[in-house]
């Protein structure tokens, strides 16, 4: 039996982040909490972040969801920890950018996020894809502005 | 009910998606639509396409007709004793918010009480939580048995003489429960009550007649019985309808307009305001026509032998957990073991099976059931018996597929 384009999708990285998911859990009450949710099924997730000197400090998620909304997540924290935010956020530009297909071209180590790649191909699922990102945008947005 | 001439008055079935035959069980989302259907509305824009109700023109009065016709067949189609009983709406959604708008807006008050059961879809939960916010009344739940059906104990439990209002699904779009409309209704009107039955999930698969039932209201989608999108219908006893006042006010609705006061039309046209749904009402009557030709009987016979082999073929798959009650109408919510029905839907779409997957616009009854998701396959009169050989073969791939993560 062939599952040739399905693993496109479900790329083994992928479903080793769902199953063993890195910085899952939450952080001191000082850090930054925010939930994002994508209505239309029901996944969540909630995201905290700890933001120091302009830096990534700590980011940890919970939530619920399917493999690649959750393996995005995290993937996304791994990547993001110790990174300037203004680098973060070029990642998440990225990875908006793999998920629309486009080729990239750049020197920043993205870790593991290549691997959602596939996701490109399966439109219905991007939104699963993006959710945790969208929560890393509105978390900086949200510091920017206290 | 020859099932082989009736797939081939839906084109849409005959397609490949992702090289395999498109298994198309998601018909409780939307059902498709028969060419009869789709050639009346193509008809309608190509020879009659005209305002109603306005103009002295001839192709106007053929619109008007068309219009009004299809009024009919629906009275027609649900039993109703009076075609102004008969209004058209966007949905059901629209046709729930019209009464909650109106009856709902001037006949409660604090004390009040509207109740609803565990199993509503958001249509028939928000327009209440709304409602009940303006006007200070209370919103009740009839709890659910373990099958997820409705014990009449419980109804009789929950509506009290407070209970202004109660609403309820005909059929679970999530368990496929059959809720027992008319027993509940007895109830409400024991306690001077009226009941609006959300029939989205009743009327494209069974036989309704709304006289038999008794309700006050009933509220159903054209999308997911072989109509077009975007047309619906509220029912409602005329002698209620008459005392309600109008939610929308414009155009079409009206009977004389003053510089600060204006009158209304008589039913149903004071409850359409603007111009109406004309090509989606001459939609809903080709239908009917349609439905009322293959027979509502033998629609719900074949669904049921559907659901009932499909229940027999997934309960042998492992680990797979079927929510909802044995007897129920034609459709399975199921999860497959510890896979996000996001990910089982994917891998059933590769396969060309269309299937839903997400919280099934029931976020309370999902909660209900302590999961945030589920998958649900859902059979129309065009289904067979291999489209759930197929989805069975396709939840073994899954299985297959995420066997070494689970």
């Amino acid at each position: 039996m062939s599952f040739d384009n399905l693993d496109s999708l479900y790329r083994q990285v992928i479903m080793d982040h769902y199953k063993n998911p890195r910085n899952r859990g939450s952080l001191e009450d000082d850090a930054l909490t925010i939930d994002m949710n994508n209505p239309t099924c029901g996944d969540r997730i909630q995201l905290h972040l700890s933001i120091e000197d302009n830096h990534v400090k700590d980011a940890k998620f919970e939530g619920e969801g399917c493999s690649i909304s959750l393996s995005s997540a995290s993937m996304m924290t791994q990547v993001i920890k110790g990174k300037e935010v203004e680098e973060a956020l070029k990642i998440s530009e990225l990875f908006s950018d793999i998920m629309i297909g486009k080729e990239i071209d750049t020197d920043i180590d993205l870790g593991d996020i290549e691997a959602l790649q596939g996701v490109c191909k399966f439109p219905a699922r991007i939104k699963c894809a993006t959710l945790a990102w969208k929560a890393m945008e509105k978390a900086v947005d949200q510091q920017e502005q206290d | 009910m020859d099932v082989k001439s009736i797939r081939s008055a839906f084109p849409i079935l005959d397609q490949e998606v992702n090289g395999h035959p498109l298994v198309y069980l998601d018909s409780a989302a939307t059902s498709q639509k028969p060419i009869e259907v789709i050639e009346a509305v193509n008809n309608y824009y190509h020879l009659n396409n005209s305002n109603v109700h306005r103009g002295v023109h001839t192709i106007g009065t053929r619109a008007t007709d068309l219009y009004e016709g299809a009024r009919e067949k629906v009275k027609q189609f649900i039993g109703a004793k009076n075609v102004e009983e008969i209004i058209f709406t966007r949905g059901t959604t629209t046709a729930i918010n019209l009464v909650a708008q109106s009856y709902g807006k001037s006949h409660l008050s604090q004390g009040d009480e509207i109740v609803i059961s565990k199993m509503e879809h958001h249509s028939n939960i928000i327009p209440w939580q709304q409602i009940a916010k303006v006007t200070g009344a209370t919103l009740k739940y009839i709890p659910l048995e373990t099958d997820g059906t409705i014990h009449l104990d419980n109804v009789r439990k929950t509506i009290t003489p407070k209970t202004k209002i109660v609403a309820v699904t005909h059929v679970s779009n999530v368990l496929g429960t059959i809720n027992p409309i008319k027993e509940i209704t007895k109830i409400a009107h024991e306690n001077d009550a009226v009941i609006l039955v959300d029939g989205a999930q009743g009327v494209p698969h069974m036989k309704v007649d709304v006289v038999d039932l008794d309700c006050d209201f009933y509220a159903f989608s054209g999308h997911k019985m072989c109509a077009p999108t975007g047309i619906g219908v509220l029912y409602g006893k005329k002698q209620l309808l008459e005392q309600m006042e109008p939610v929308e006010f414009g155009g079409e609705m009206i009977d004389f307009v003053d510089l600060y006061d204006s009158t209304w039309k008589e039913l149903p046209w004071k409850f359409e305001g603007g111009t109406p749904i004309i090509a989606g009402a001459v939609g809903l009557g080709a239908a009917i026509d349609f439905l009322t030709e293959v027979g509502l009987d033998n629609v719900t016979e074949h669904e049921t032998m559907l659901v009932n082999y499909a229940m027999e073929q997934l309960t042998e798959i492992d680990k797979l957990t079927i929510y909802g009650p044995k007897h129920r109408a034609g459709l399975v919510t199921f999860n497959l073991a510890d896979v996000h029905p996001h990910d089982t839907a994917t891998v059933l779409d590769a396969e060309g099976i269309a299937v839903r997957a997400g919280h099934h616009c029931a976020q309370p009854l999902m909660k209900w059931l302590d999961v945030t998701a589920t998958a649900r396959a859902s059979f129309y009169l065009y289904n067979t018996v291999d489209d759930v050989d197929n989805l069975v073969a396709g939840l073994n791939k899954a299985k297959e597929f995420f066997g070494d993560v689970f």
